[in-house]
């Protein structure tokens, strides 16, 4: 994409959780583990995914909105997932 | 009728479905790179089973930006055949062209079994080789298959006769206990609305030579090509 010379540097996370419908065998795997070692306070584990993305963008409005759009067609999928994202700027090194 | 096999990194049942309807069933097929896009000469896409790059992300997540599947959408929406087993149907999920998606199974294993489930409508080209109702057993091999959607999806599934196959016991029943993964409704596989897009867990291409002990997916094929040359026919 054509983007201006004084674009920015930015740094985003990405937080893909399955939607709260939809069961998480391996988390419920997870859980189970904890209580085997003891920690029987554990009531519930969810697992989901974290991707870091790092992007130049003219704004951090248009990294955002250019990130909905990455997590909508490829990194979430919205039949079973919720995605957040956070965004930086990065810091000139 | 002339068919196109996808091939993606990391596919492995794509020379099997080769195999069946080549040396099987004697028709044209081609082995279509991912990379390409020209499918004009196809009447029946397959999007086969394995692990399509990898299965990163998600299982069929990037296979779907494939100069190969994007013509694919174009072939569906021109009414014509596409089928997606185990991992395609994962792709076809992923891409829209199917409602839902396969999510990891219930009890976290890969299941590889042999598995019976009931045919729940033949009228459709996919299944008119079987009988309504006719308890068929066939492998399955994924740890990924546990079909999702929500509830308006499933009640609209249902209401439209889109399922196609359902896990069962050995009299037919869909009970919890028959259900290999979770599936909701024990859904085994699946049409769109139009029923020209199948996608299914089950692999029939490994029940279709007598020579593997088990030809319960042969029928698929053979109804396949039965029902769409004599709509060739009609047409012309």
């Amino acid at each position: 994409m054509a983007q201006s010379a004084d674009a920015k540097a930015y740094n985003a996370k990405v937080y893909v959780t399955l939607r709260p419908s939809v069961l998480d065998p391996a988390g419920t795997a997870v859980r189970s583990g904890l209580s085997h070692m003891g920690y029987d306070n554990v009531s519930k584990v969810r697992i989901g995914k974290y991707i870091e993305v790092e992007l130049t963008a003219e704004s951090e409005v248009a990294a955002k909105s250019q990130l909905d759009k990455i997590c909508d067609q490829l990194l979430a999928n919205p039949v079973i997932e919720n995605y957040r994202i956070e965004i930086l700027e990065a810091v000139a090194v | 009728m002339k068919f196109g096999v996808i091939v993606f990194p990391g596919a492995n049942c794509d020379r099997d479905i080769a195999y069946i309807l080549r040396d099987i069933l004697g028709q044209p097929t081609r082995m279509v790179w991912h990379e390409d896009s020209d499918l004009s000469d196809v009447d029946v896409v397959v999007v086969p089973g394995g692990f399509s790059y990898g299965d990163y992300l998600r299982c069929g997540a990037i296979a779907q930006f494939s100069p190969a599947m994007r013509s694919t959408v174009a072939h569906a929406k021109q009414g014509k055949q596409v089928m997606g087993i185990c991992n395609g149907f994962q792709v076809l999920t992923e891409m829209g062209l199917l409602p839902g998606a396969l999510v990891r199974n219930r009890d976290l294993h890969f299941v590889c079994d042999r598995i019976p489930m009931t045919v729940e409508r033949n009228d459709l080209p996919w299944t008119q080789g079987y009988q309504q109702g006719q308890v068929i057993t066939l492998p399955i091999a994924h740890g990924e298959g546990c079909y999702f959607a929500d509830d308006d999806t499933i009640k609209s599934l249902e209401d439209n006769n889109q399922v196609l196959f359902r896990y069962c016991d050995a009299n037919g029943k869909a009970s919890d206990t028959a259900n290999p993964n979770g599936s909701l409704n024990n859904i085994a596989g699946i049409c769109n609305r139009a029923g020209n897009v199948l996608g299914m867990m089950p692999h029939p291409e490994r029940a279709a030579d007598a020579a593997l002990g088990n030809t319960d997916g042969l029928a698929l094929f053979k109804g396949l090509l039965e029902g769409l040359t004599s709509s060739a026919k009609v047409a012309a």
